[in-house]
């Protein structure tokens, strides 16, 4: 794994952020929380990806979120070389916010429909002073192509632009700014899976020639085998599982993560047969009210008392290799 | 851009010939005519004034020569004659001295021996025009800015602050507002003249008055806030609510993730995609209030045009009727024009060509 030694760029610490639910009129009052993210500890290594899996509800996004300080945490840290990115604000953060870009789930709704493309993708380099506008437009061509449009969609509008265009669009626009960090929320699910695959090659030589930092925010675990060097595995907004991609998909040893994978078709008729699933029973429980103790507990095939109780730890089992679970 | 405003404006001239079709259609349908009046007059009395304003010729003939009157530019050898009511035209261009084109004859009024249809557009128009577009500025100045407040500070005070106003104004009608202000600023307080208008003729492009004082901004305030205020609660909620929609667009995020100051996040970002349903209801608004609007004028005592919208009817007032509405149709055809022409303005998405 290239990560071992690398240095820390991103550690996120205690990461929590819950959303009020209110009641009332006029006086409002807080009746309860959405614990979205409760307690996400992680490091990202220069020049890695990390893959961060979950069903829909989990809390990726919001972590995503909470990280770029879009969201603002309930508590805990998120240090970027050693900046504490929460207790920073303002132009502070502004500036700050030129090294950590996010890619957005959505191409066709994250764009400003009434900007052209050249003013979208340039208006990181204006708002920061960074060029002239003689200068954002060749920076911004040259993006263009680096992403593999053709310059002259300079004065486009988005809605003249397929699906997998317009996220390429997106992918110039937070490559604008030249980030160390790109946080990748969903940015193929919305896509054809014909186009996925160009998307995520892109994103992929991007990385290569830029150095650049992902935390890749996926539900498709082939895809996130593809691309991460580690993976993060998240359950009702706590981290399950977090270990390098192979160890993860070849020795998963949280329960929920076996069961996660488990749902992996193989593409290989002789293995794919022998294919156990792990079926789940229930739902996801409610992040306004989740279980005491381990979160998974209510869905645990092999849950015992001890998980009702207390909470398990989240622990080192082998080098590399954090687990949840009282049981591992 | 060019060819897609020709192709409007033929449009228009259809629309508002059908209008005109409809509207003496139904005019001629309904029961009673202009010459009945409690005490019955003679029958020759009215066969002589029926003859006198060619009622008792067949109706597709007076259909004719109204829009003949109304939309043909006759050619002339002298131009106004004064005092005529039949050979009033609204424009008289001098050619030379004995060539005149004159366009467009409303007619006179059944009611007024005296006046004609184009006198109610000459004189009293206007005044509903000022006081139309005064209270259609307050309505902007007012609801827009408010709106914008509520959806930046939803569920705060000052959303809540804004929208019971917004409602207040919506559910306040003129006729209870109108008399309050009068009672408290006009008669209390004596602080504004509590009825009349401070125009007089000769208006700038027929509409704008030339006399421009303390005295007419003084007479024109309550009307305009009395009237505009309803309107501005329209557009606060119109404004609010679009606007809360766009801002959890994610488009909006992606601007805040690039480091937009929050306030170039609003004005460039957000606002812009906001106002299309807000000017899509500016178009109807202002022609509802630059026609002239009864309960207003009435009550503040302005001689604009709104009475004639309501007593016409009630008359029987063939040319007054057919005037008005066609005058309403104008207003409401080109505010959709521009109305359309701001989309374009607004959502590149939109294009006409």
């Amino acid at each position: 794994m290239k990560t071992e030694n690398a240095e820390i760029l991103l550690r996120v610490e205690n990461l929590v952020k819950y959303f009020p639910i209110k009641r009332g009129i006029i006086i409002q009052k807080t009746v309860g929380a959405v614990h979205a993210v409760d307690g996400v500890s992680f490091n990202i290594h220069k020049g890695e990806t990390l893959g961060l899996v979950g069903e829909s509800g989990c809390g990726k996004s919001t972590t995503g979120r909470t990280i770029l300080q879009l969201y603002r945490p309930t508590s805990g840290h998120v240090f970027y070389n050693d900046v504490d990115l929460t207790s920073i604000k303002g132009e502070d953060l502004r500036v700050m916010r030129r090294k950590m870009q996010m890619i957005f789930q959505d191409p066709y709704a994250s764009l400003n429909p009434r900007m052209t493309v050249g003013e979208i993708i340039g208006e990181p380099l204006v708002i920061h002073k960074l060029a002239d506008r003689k200068q954002t437009q060749e920076r911004v061509e040259h993006l263009l192509e680096l992403v593999g449009l053709n310059a002259k969609f300079y004065n486009r509008f988005p809605h003249e632009f397929s699906g997998g265009q317009r996220q390429r669009i997106g992918v110039a626009r937070a490559l604008a700014l030249n980030p160390d960090l790109i946080v990748c929320d969903e940015p193929i699910s919305a896509l054809d899976v014909s186009i996925q695959a160009q998307v995520v090659n892109l994103l992929e030589d991007l990385q290569k020639e830029f150095n650049l930092t992902y935390l890749f925010i996926a539900h498709d675990l082939s895809m996130v085998r593809h691309i991460s060097d580690r993976v993060a595995v998240m359950y009702l907004g706590v981290i399950m599982e977090l270990t390098g991609r192979t160890e993860l998909y070849n020795n998963p040893l949280h329960p929920y993560s076996q069961a996660l994978l488990s749902a992996v078709p193989i593409p290989d008729p002789v293995v794919e047969e022998k294919r156990r699933r792990t079926i789940l029973k229930g739902d996801v429980p409610s992040p306004v009210n989740p279980p005491s103790g381990c979160r998974f507990r209510t869905r645990c095939p092999i849950a015992v008392d001890i998980c009702a109780q207390s909470k398990p730890e989240f622990r080192e089992i082998n080098p590399g290799h954090f687990v949840a679970c009282h049981l591992v | 851009m060019g060819r897609y405003l020709i192709r409007r404006i033929l449009y228009m001239l259809v629309v508002i010939l059908v209008v005109s079709f409809i509207t003496f259609s139904l005019m001629h349908a309904v029961p009673g005519g202009p010459f009945d009046k409690e005490k019955k007059l003679p029958a020759e009395i009215i066969a002589n004034l029926e003859k006198r304003y060619h009622l008792d010729q067949p109706l597709w003939k007076q259909y004719l020569s109204y829009l003949n009157d109304v939309f043909v530019p006759q050619f002339a050898s002298e131009g106004p004659k004064g005092l005529v009511v039949d050979d009033d035209f609204l424009i008289n261009i001098k050619i030379t001295n004995s060539f005149w084109i004159r366009w467009m004859n409303f007619g006179p009024t059944f009611t007024s021996r005296s006046r004609s249809v184009n006198d109610i557009f000459r004189q009293n128009l206007p005044i509903s025009v000022q006081l139309g577009l005064m209270a259609l500025m307050i309505a902007i100045v007012i609801g827009v800015p408010l709106g914008i407040i509520s959806a930046l500070k939803q569920n705060t005070v000052w959303d809540y602050l804004g929208m019971s106003v917004a409602i207040f104004g919506v559910s306040v009608p003129v006729i209870v507002l109108g008399p309050l202000m009068i009672w408290i600023f006009g008669v209390t307080l004596k602080w504004l003249p509590p009825t009349g208008w401070g125009s007089k003729p000769p208006y700038f492009l027929g509409v704008f008055p030339t006399n421009l004082s303390w005295d007419y901004w003084r007479t024109a305030i309550m009307p305009s806030v009395a009237l505009g205020l309803g309107s501005s609660a329209i557009l606060a909620r119109l404004t609010r609510a679009s606007l809360l929609q766009v801002i959890r667009e994610d488009y909006i995020r992606t601007a805040r993730a690039k480091g937009v100051k929050e306030r170039m996040v609003i004005t460039r970002h957000a606002l812009k995609n906001s106002l299309i349903p807000v000017v899509t209801i500016l178009g109807p608004m202002m022609a509802g209030l630059v026609t002239g609007t009864f309960v207003t004028e009435l009550t503040f005592g302005i001689p604009g045009m709104g009475k004639y919208f309501v007593t016409s009817i009630t008359n029987r007032d063939y040319p007054v009727i057919m005037g008005t509405i066609l005058l309403y149709a104008v207003f409401l055809v080109i505010a959709n024009l521009l109305v359309d022409i701001m989309y374009a303005y607004l959502d590149p998405r939109i294009r006409y060509d």
